[in-house]
C-alpha cells in the first residue's frame, strides 16, 4: 500500500464527508438559498429590460455571466475562508501530525469545494430555466461548453483560493486580502455591464484575471451567435479563453504546493492558541 | 526523539508519535466515530504484525469513555468530552510516544479525576510512553514516574516525586502540642525527631502530626532558589541527558 496514494484516497473520502455534512447543515443550506434568492431576484426584477445594442433580455445575457462570477468568486473565497479558519481551529495541525496528513487534507479541500458548486449551480439554474425563456441558445453543444468552462475555470481559480487562505495572517483578514480584490476583479469583469462599456485600461486589467474569461466562456455556451457583437473583437475568443485559464491553472499548480508547504511548516500549537485569543479581541 | 530530529522527521516517524494539544475547536460538524475513522485511516500503511495500526474505533471510544456520544456532533460535546476525544485522536495510531499538553487545564475536579483515570488506563496500554506538561503539581505527583521541572526554559530538576522532595531540605514538618501550647518544626529525619519528642514529653504530648513536603513545596523551593541566582547548587544542576 503506497502511503501517498492511500492518503489521497482518504482525502477524497474526507471531501465527500465534508460535502454531505455541509448539505445537512442549516447554515450552508441558508447560504445556497440566499445566493439563489439574490440572483433570481436580480434577474426577475430586470426580466423585461433589454441589453443596450442588442435585442437580448437581461436575464438571458446576465445569467451566464453570473454563473461565471459565482464560480470564480465562490471557488476563491470559499477555500480561502475555510483554509484560514482551519488553520486557526486546529484542523490543519491535526493533519500535520498524521503521516501524509497534509496530502489528505488538501485533497479533501479540493474535492469539497469542487462539489460545493453542484448545489450552488442547481439552485440557480433550475429555477432560472423555469422562470425565464430562451436562456440556452446552443443546445447540447452549449452544455458541453459549459462543462469544459466549469472544469477549466475550477482549475484556474481553486488554487488561488488556497493560496489566499494560506497567506492571510488571520481569518479576519480574509475580507481585506481576499474578498476586496476578488470583488473588485468581479466588478470589472463584464458580469453586470458588458465589458465594452468600460474604459479601455479597465478592460485591459479585467482580461488579466480568470473571472472575465470564465464569464466569456459561459456566455459563449448560452448566448446566440449574434451576441458576439457585445464582446471585445466581436468574438468568443475560445482559444484565448483556454489559453488564459490554462495559464492560471499552471500557475496555481506550481505555486500552491509551495505556499501550502510553507504554511504547514509554520503551523504550531501556540499559533492556534494565539488565534483563539485573537478571536476574542475584535477591536485592536 | 525516537532517534530523529522532530523538525526533519519523515512520515513514517510521524506515525510513531501522538500529540494532544490544547485549544482544538475543529470538526464541529463531524461525529467522534466518523472523525476517528477518518484520521485513523492514515496509519493503516504503517501497521505491522507486532503493532497493529490504527486502534479499532469502538475499542478506543470505550477506552476514553465516549461510547455513548460516538454519533453526536463534536460541536455539542462538553469540554471534558472533547478533551477525551482529542486523546483518542492522539493515540489512534498506537504511538510509541504520546504528548499531552496541559490536558486538564480548565477542568472541574470531577472531570480532572476522570481524566487522571484515563491517563492511568493509557499507561496500561502496551508500549506507549506519555509525556505530559502541567502546572498542577498534584497532578504530576499522582500520574508521573519521572518529573522534570522547567524554569525559564531550562531543566532545573529531574527525578521521581520522592527523589525531588528529598532533594530539598526540611522535607517534613512536625507539629505537636503539649497541653495548650503548639509547636512546629521542619526536619529531615522524622523518625529520630519524633522518638526524641516522646522521650522528652512522654504523656504530656496531646497532639502529633507529621506532614511530608508536597511536590508543590519542593517546586516552589527549587524555583525560588533558581530565581535567586543559585544555579550551581547540587540539586539544581542542569540535567543534560
Amino acid at each position: 500500500m503506497n502511503p501517498q496514494v492511500h492518503a489521497i484516497r482518504l482525502g477524497l473520502r474526507r471531501g465527500w464527508t465534508e460535502f454531505v455534512l455541509s448539505l445537512r447543515s442549516p447554515q450552508d443550506q441558508g447560504f445556497y438559498l440566499f445566493m439563489a434568492v439574490i440572483t433570481l431576484g436580480y434577474l426577475w426584477a430586470n426580466r423585461n429590460s433589454e441589453i443596450e445594442g442588442s435585442d437580448l433580455l437581461v436575464p438571458t445575457y446576465a445569467l451566464p455571466s453570473i454563473l461565471g462570477a459565482l464560480l470564480a468568486f465562490g471557488v476563491i473565497i470559499g477555500p480561502a475562508y475555510s483554509l484560514a479558519m482551519e488553520r486557526e481551529d486546529g484542523t490543519l495541525l491535526r493533519h500535520k501530525a498524521l503521516p501524509h496528513g497534509m496530502t489528505g487534507y488538501v485533497t479533501g479541500q479540493l474535492l469539497y469545494h469542487s462539489l460545493g458548486l453542484v448545489p450552488l449551480l442547481t439552485v440557480i439554474l433550475l429555477p432560472s430555466f423555469l422562470l425565464f425563456d430562451d436562456l440556452m441558445h446552443r443546445g447540447a453543444a452549449g452544455w458541453l461548453t459549459l462543462l469544459w468552462v466549469l472544469a477549466l475555470g475550477l482549475l484556474a481559480t481553486l488554487p488561488l483560493g488556497m493560496i489566499i487562505g494560506s497567506l492571510v495572517p488571520s481569518v479576519q483578514k480574509v475580507g481585506t486580502w481576499g474578498m476586496l480584490p476578488v470583488l473588485a476583479v468581479t466588478a470589472i469583469s463584464g458580469i453586470f455591464v458588458p465589458i465594452q462599456a468600460l474604459w479601455g485600461w479597465v478592460q485591459g486589467i479585467a482580461q488579466v484575471f480568470p473571472t472575465y474569461w470564465i464569464g466569456l466562456g459561459m456566455r459563449s455556451a448560452f448566448l446566440p451567435d449574434a451576441a458576439r457583437s457585445l464582446e471585445i473583437g466581436d468574438s468568443w475568443r475560445a482559444g484565448m479563453t483556454v489559453l488564459v485559464l490554462a495559464a492560471w491553472a499552471v500557475f496555481g499548480l506550481l505555486m500552491t504546493p509551495r505556499v501550502l508547504r510553507r504554511m504547514a511548516r509554520r503551523q504550531s500549537g501556540s499559533q492556534v492558541a494565539a488565534a483563539k485569543d485573537a478571536a476574542l479581541q475584535w477591536v485592536k | 526523539m525516537l532517534g530523529e530530529d522532530p523538525a526533519s522527521g519523515g512520515d513514517a516517524w510521524r506515525a510513531r508519535v501522538g500529540v494532544v494539544l490544547q485549544s482544538w475547536r475543529d470538526h464541529a460538524r463531524w461525529s467522534p466515530r466518523r472523525l476517528l475513522d477518518q484520521l485513523g485511516g492514515f496509519f493503516e500503511p504503517y501497521s505491522t504484525p507486532e503493532r497493529r495500526r490504527p486502534y479499532e474505533v469502538d475499542r478506543l471510544l470505550d477506552v476514553v469513555g465516549l461510547t455513548g456520544h460516538a454519533d453526536r456532533k463534536i460541536g455539542t460535546l462538553s469540554g471534558g468530552q472533547r478533551r477525551r476525544l482529542d486523546v483518542a485522536v492522539g493515540i489512534i495510531g498506537r504511538p510509541e510516544l504520546l504528548f499531552l499538553d496541559e490536558p486538564t487545564a480548565g477542568f472541574d475536579p470531577q472531570a480532572r479525576r476522570d481524566f487522571h483515570e484515563l491517563v492511568h488506563r493509557l499507561s496500561d496500554l502496551e508500549g506507549t510512553s506519555i509525556l505530559l506538561t502541567t502546572h498542577d503539581l498534584g497532578e504530576a505527583e499522582r500520574l508521573a514516574d519521572r518529573i522534570l521541572i522547567l524554569a525559564n526554559g531550562r531543566i532545573v530538576a529531574d527525578g521521581s516525586a520522592d527523589e525531588l522532595t528529598r532533594q530539598v531540605a526540611g522535607t517534613a514538618e512536625v507539629r505537636w502540642a503539649c497541653g495548650a501550647e503548639r509547636f512546629v518544626h521542619p526536619t529531615d529525619d522524622v523518625v529520630p525527631f519524633v522518638r526524641r519528642l516522646f522521650e522528652q514529653h512522654g504523656d504530656e504530648l496531646t497532639d502529633l502530626e507529621v506532614r511530608r513536603a508536597s511536590l508543590e513545596d519542593t517546586y516552589l523551593a527549587m524555583v525560588q532558589r533558581f530565581e535567586a541566582g543559585d544555579r550551581t547548587a547540587r540539586q539544581l544542576a542542569e540535567v543534560t541527558r
